[in-house]
Parts: C-alpha cells; sequence; structure tokens
C-alpha cells in the first residue's frame, strides 16, 4: 500500500498498540530546556526513577539567559534559579549539558539541527510546541508538555494517537524579496490557527524544494500556529549536505548506509492525504501580521481590515478586541504602522542564512531614530560564523544592536521585551497579546522585512530595497 | 505518582465567549519561572483578570462573585492554542478549574490538561452555544459533569452526551499515572531497542 512519509517514520517506531488505538511510539531524540523541565526531573526524583537513555537527551539553558554580557551571572533571581535547577538536573541525571557559557548553547531548535543531533526518519520531542522545527529534516518532531517530557526521560517513549495526513503543495517558485516566512504566514492565513488540529502536514512542491535547509526550517518550525502535531518535508541531496560533518551526524561507513535508508524516506506515489491544500508561489507577497493570532495576516500591500466585513460573530468579535489592543484603525495602509522596536531573532529566524538576509538590507542604511533594533542570533555558533562574515559590523554600524544568543523578544521571559503599547516588527513566531511583554503589540514578518522597518521606521514593502 | 481523579462534577460554569484563547493569554511566559508546578492560580488568565495596577477588573468573569467558584468553564473555539507549557492547565488546576467545555482544543494543551486530571470536553458549537447562554445565568446555573456517563447535566435538567478516547476516560476515572503503566512495557521497549541497533545503527 502506498504510504505517506508520517506513515512511515511512525510504523518504524511503533513499540506497542492497543486495541482502542492509543499507541506508544518511541523516541530517540531528547531535547530538555530549562523551562518545561524541572517540574519533570522533580517528578522522576519523587517516583526513584531514572533516565532511560540521557545518551539520547541533550540540554540547553535558552529561554531565561540574557542576551547583554553573561560575565557577571543572571540578575533576575527566579531565572538563574530555573538555569541553576537544570544544571542540577542535568549533572544528577547524566544528561549532556550547552551551559550558558558554552560557545554551543543557543536555541534549542537551533543547536538541534547544528549538531546534527536532528536526523531524517528520527523522532523527536521537546517541551517546546515549536519542536516542529526539525521537520525540515523529516524528522517527525512533537512539541509535548512536562509531564510528557517526564514519561519520556523515564521511558524513552510517549502515549500518541495517530493523526491525520495533511499536505500542503506549494507550486512555482517564490518572487524575489518574498521568503519561507512569507510563505509560512501565507499558509496560516489560509488554513487558520486551527486549520492543521489532529494533523501531520508535509510540506511540498517546487517551491519547498527550492528553499534551504534554513528556509524549511522556519516553515516547519510554524506548523505548530497552524495548529498541527507536526511539519514534515522529505529529506533530500540538500539535507544530507547539510547534516554531513556535523558532530553528532553518523561517520564513515554509517554515514553511507544512513543515506540510503534516508533516500527511502518520501510519501509514495498515490498516497492518501486526509487533506490537501495547493498554493502558487507566484501569488505570495511579503506578509506582515496586523492582529493577535498569527492567522491575521495580510500582503505588505493591504490594509488593515474591517471587523464590518466579517460575517461571523465570534470572529467579529476576536477582530474588534485585536484591533484595539494593536492600535489600528481600519482601513489604513499597512505600510502607514510606525514601529518602536524591532526585533530579528527566534527559533524561526535567527539562522546564518536570516542574519545574512537582514544585513543585505541593512547594508549602508541606518535604523530610524526612534526605533531599537535588536539582532540576537540563534547560536553561540551562528553569532561566531556570523562575526567571521563580518555581519555584526554591518548591523552595528547601521544602528543595530547586537547580542548574545537567546529566545530573548520572541516571549519576554528574559530582560528583552515591549513596554506597554509598544509596537515590533519582529521575526519571531507568535503575536499574542503580551507575548513580547505586557501591552506590546507584535507583527510578524520576515528578517528582510524587519531590517527594511528599523530603517524607514515604519513597516514597508522590502521590494522597494532592490537588494537582488 | 498518581493523577487526580475525575469522575463526577458538579459545579458553577462560567461563560468565556472567546475563540482562539492562547496560552499566553491562559498564563504569561513571565509567570513560568518557578520550578513548581503549584501556586499558578493566582496568574491565571492574569492580563483578563487584573489592570495595568494589579486590580480586578470588575467585567471579567471569574472576578465576579457569581462565578467565584466556578470549576467549571465554557468557552470558543481553538481553546489552548500556542505554547506547549503545561503550566497553562496548572494554573487552571490550581484556580479550581477542572473540567472545560469548547467546541475543540489546541492538541498538546488537550494532552496536558488530561495528565493533571482536568477533564476537556469537546462538543459541536450549537451546544457550547446553548450551554454559554445557560452559564450566563451564574451560581443558580451548577452544571454537572458525570464522566462514567459521558454526559452534561445542564441546571435546567437538557442532557447532552459527549466522546471521549477510552484510554484518557480510563485513566481520570482511576487516576492512574500513564509512566507506570508505560514501564509494564519494559520489555517491548528493550526489544525495540534491540531491533534497531540492528535496523539504524547509527542512531
Ligand atoms: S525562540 Fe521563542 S518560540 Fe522559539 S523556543 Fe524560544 S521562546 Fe519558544
Amino acid at each position: 500500500m502506498a504510504t505517506t512519509l508520517y506513515d512511515k517514520i511512525w510504523d518504524a517506531h511503533l513499540v506497542d498498540q492497543r486495541e482502542d488505538g492509543t499507541c506508544l511510539l518511541y523516541i530517540d531524540r531528547h531535547l530538555v530546556h530549562e523551562v518545561t523541565s524541572p517540574q519533570a526531573f522533580e517528578g522522576l526524583r519523587n517516583s526513584s526513577r531514572k533516565v532511560r537513555r540521557p545518551d539520547l537527551t541533550l540540554a540547553v539553558a535558552d529561554h531565561n539567559v540574557p542576551t547583554t554580557d553573561r560575565s557577571k551571572g543572571i540578575d533576575d533571581e527566579e531565572s538563574r534559579i530555573q538555569i541553576e535547577a537544570l544544571d542540577k538536573n542535568c549533572l544528577d541525571f547524566g544528561i549532556e549539558l550547552y551551559g550558558m557559557n558554552d560557545i554551543r548553547q543557543g536555541i534549542c531548535h537551533v543547536i538541534g539541527p547544528e549538531q546534527g543531533f536532528t536526523l531524517p526518519g528520527t523522532t523527536m520531542v521537546c517541551g517546546d510546541s515549536h519542536t516542529a522545527t526539525h521537520g525540515a529534516f523529516g524528522c517527525l518532531a512533537f512539541g509535548i508538555g512536562t509531564s510528557e517530557v517526564e514519561h519520556v526521560l523515564a521511558t524513552q517513549t510517549m502515549i500518541q494517537t495517530k493523526a491525520k495526513n495533511m499536505r500542503v503543495t506549494v507550486n512555482g517558485s517564490l518572487p524575489t524579496g518574498v521568503t519561507a516566512k512569507d510563505m509560512i504566514l501565507r499558509i496560516i492565513g489560509e488554513i487558520g490557527t486551527a486549520g492543521g488540529t489532529g494533523s501531520v502536514i508535509e510540506f511540498s512542491g517546487e517551491a519547498v524544494s527550492e528553499l534551504t535547509i534554513e528556509g524549511r526550517m522556519t516553515m516547519c518550525n510554524m506548523t505548530i500556529e497552524g495548529g498541527a502535531r507536526a511539519g514534515l518535508v522529505a529529506p533530500d541531496q540538500k539535507t544530507f549536505d547539510y547534516l554531513m560533518g556535523r558532530p553528532k551526524s553518523p561517520k564513515g561507513a554509517s554515514w553511507e548506509t544512513a543515506i540510503d535508508y534516508w533516500k527511502s524516506l518520501k510519501s509514495d506515489d498515490g498516497a492518501k492525504f486526509e487533506i490537501e491544500i495547493a498554493l502558487d508561489a507566484e501569488d505570495i507577497a511579503p506578509q506582515v501580521t496586523w492582529g493577535t493570532s498569527p492567522e491575521d495576516v495580510l500582503p505588505i500591500t493591504g490594509r488593515v481590515p474591517s471587523p464590518n466585513n466579517e460575517s461571523d460573530t465570534n470572529k467579529k468579535a476576536k477582530m474588534q478586541r485585536s484591533l484595539d489592543y494593536m492600535g489600528l484603525e481600519p482601513g489604513m495602509l499597512l505600510e502607514d504602522i510606525k514601529i518602536d522596536k524591532m526585533f530579528i531573532g527566534s527559533c524561526t529566524n535567527s539562522r546564518i542564512e536570516d542574519l545574512r538576509l537582514a544585513a543585505k538590507v541593512a547594508n549602508g542604511q541606518k535604523v530610524a531614530d526612534h526605533v531599537d533594533a535588536l539582532v540576537v542570533p540563534g547560536s553561540g555558533l551562528v553569532k561566531e560564523q556570523a562575526e567571521k562574515e563580518g555581519l555584526d559590523e554591518i548591523f552595528v554600524s547601521a544602528g543595530f544592536d547586537w547580542r548574545e544568543p537567546g529566545c530573548s523578544m520572541c516571549l519576554a521571559m528574559n530582560a528583552d521585551k515591549l513596554q506597554p503599547g509598544e509596537r515590533s516588527a519582529s521575526t519571531s513566531n507568535r503575536n499574542f497579546e503580551g507575548r513580547q511583554g505586557p501591552g506590546g503589540r507584535t507583527h510578524l514578518v520576515s528578517p528582510a522585512m524587519a531590517a527594511a522597518a528599523a530603517i524607514k521606521g515604519h513597516l514597508v514593502d522590502v521590494r522597494s530595497f532592490n537588494i537582488d | 505518582m498518581s493523577v487526580k481523579k475525575f469522575d463526577k462534577l458538579t459545579a458553577v460554569a462560567a461563560p468565556l465567549p472567546l475563540i482562539n484563547v492562547d496560552t499566553d493569554m491562559i498564563i504569561p511566559a513571565r509567570f513560568l519561572k518557578t520550578i513548581k508546578r503549584t501556586g499558578l492560580g493566582q496568574s491565571l488568565f492574569h492580563t483578563l483578570r487584573f489592570d495595568e495596577n494589579g486590580s480586578e477588573r470588575e467585567d471579567f468573569v471569574l472576578n465576579k462573585s457569581a462565578y467565584k467558584d466556578a470549576k467549571i468553564l465554557i468557552t470558543g473555539a481553538n481553546f489552548g492554542c500556542g505554547s506547549s507549557r503545561e503550566h497553562a492547565p496548572w494554573a487552571l488546576d490550581d484556580f479550581g478549574i477542572r473540567c472545560v467545555i469548547a467546541p475543540d482544543f489546541a492538541d498538546i494543551f488537550f494532552n496536558n490538561s488530561f495528565k493533571n486530571g482536568i477533564l476537556l470536553i469537546k462538543i459541536p458549537q450549537k451546544e457550547v452555544d446553548d450551554l454559554m447562554e445557560v452559564a450566563e445565568r451564574g451560581a443558580n446555573s451548577t452544571m454537572t459533569v458525570d464522566l462514567e456517563t459521558q454526559e452534561i447535566i445542564s441546571s435546567d435538567g437538557k442532557s447532552i452526551k459527549f466522546e471521549l478516547d477510552p484510554f484518557k476516560k480510563h485513566c481520570l476515572l482511576n487516576g492512574l499515572d500513564d509512566i507506570g503503566l508505560t514501564m509494564e512495557k519494559e520489555k517491548k521497549i528493550g526489544t525495540f531497542e534491540e531491533n534497531q541497533k540492528v535496523t539504524q545503527p547509527w542512531l
């Protein structure tokens, strides 16, 4: 029978299946960070359980870490306690940890692939919803809660029921100035934030094949914003090239056998998808969100929508609430929205390619006087690479702030945040109320669009910058 | 460690007629810096519940005296979307909410809630609308949720049946810790690992 990529990975990891359809799935890789793990380790201690496979587990501090000089430690007491708890838990349970001062430290979803910890055909979990990122490698990756983190630590398995197969095909090639971020925002606008609920989405089509691995990660990263359990892209030569020689990638003869297996990881012709969506890449323009849900998205050339044009009463109420929160009037041009801050970073867009793209826009320009612009690389290694290429100098001389790696203003758990009423152009993934700080207003965009907005001081179509 | 049991609950139901209530709304990230599971109830729905000065917003449902003891929440579609933070169900539980009724829920939040003894009930929009109306009557509108028979009985005596995955129901009714259950499958896990060593030696 013709099967999908998701079916294949699922079947290869099935440990047990109950009559009611509940399955026990083996987990090959587990990423752990400081925010969602302390209570899981506490649970293990309380029941005198061990970590079954510390060798399949990798930990990193990312959500809370300061992005400024770290030599003096962490000011915020609660953040410090949480990071110290991670240190202690990893030591006690024998788990490898990239601590705050390790060059390999960074956002969990950036460092997994960077180290070759993420591999095609594997299952991965992390106590973080953006674990979907790793799907870019054909890795079935789920975000889980703390009880499940504890379950995986103790048993190296998770309890799951099979999801639906959904496929999103993007035909044709993306126009100049349009990126993977615009493509995924456009898809979420199309399917809605609950469009993928109960499904695993496989992305395919020419535009997806043409993306770099970084671009595919950006896409898969935001599948959770479309409600899906995971996102997947079938591995290809680009995937293998990316992984070759990474510290944790297979080596020598193992590498050859692995590649043979990885090449088999794709959906068969005629495989059945319960839900199919197709889009044309040519139709996608740079996107920007105007509301407080990632589905509230429009091309930059558009105008703030009006609740009067919405017939569904629940949606109308939500739209009005969003506009009030965002301080926007229906009908105004999106390009007329002035910003106070700009954030390039997060597991969606903080990889080297994102920084290169933003630097291209920033090169020789100046950040608008009233804008505070923050560039936060995804990992210590991304930062090092960017500095080797001189990107930091481009940013700094254009007036951007160049920081240490971490989650930063994506979720405002450290000192980087919006003040009430402040507005940002941000490359992160959530524009929820208060996400970047209480009362803060977020417009989600691509790195190129963010840099362009910082320079102009308002949202702007990056295609007017003629960068290519 | 066992999970709180859930069999039958009779309580006030609070109406929260919003769609896409995300986990940042349920509990903002700045309250996630704890290493404990407890004490999060005071931060539940923080932005909706409190104003900039930290005073309660009078118009928010859970601040009204009629709903102070609510244990059931009736709400809109896609409740719990966003982050995987289990602090969201922990905050609900700590506040005293044991059951949420909505047209649908985000996947991760759905799983997380059951692991904390919170029953989430999916019923069609029309029935949610009806219950929302009943719940608007405040303290006089206690509802009964019976997990065994899978029904909600509203204050006007009307019964609404709901579907639930039998495994989740079994665990919730008996307060079972699923780690313990999985550990009984230890042998199968071991066999899987042995096989995988042969088929994918690079892992
Ligand atoms: S960068 Fe943001 S979305 Fe990504 S892991 Fe960190 S907090 Fe989560």
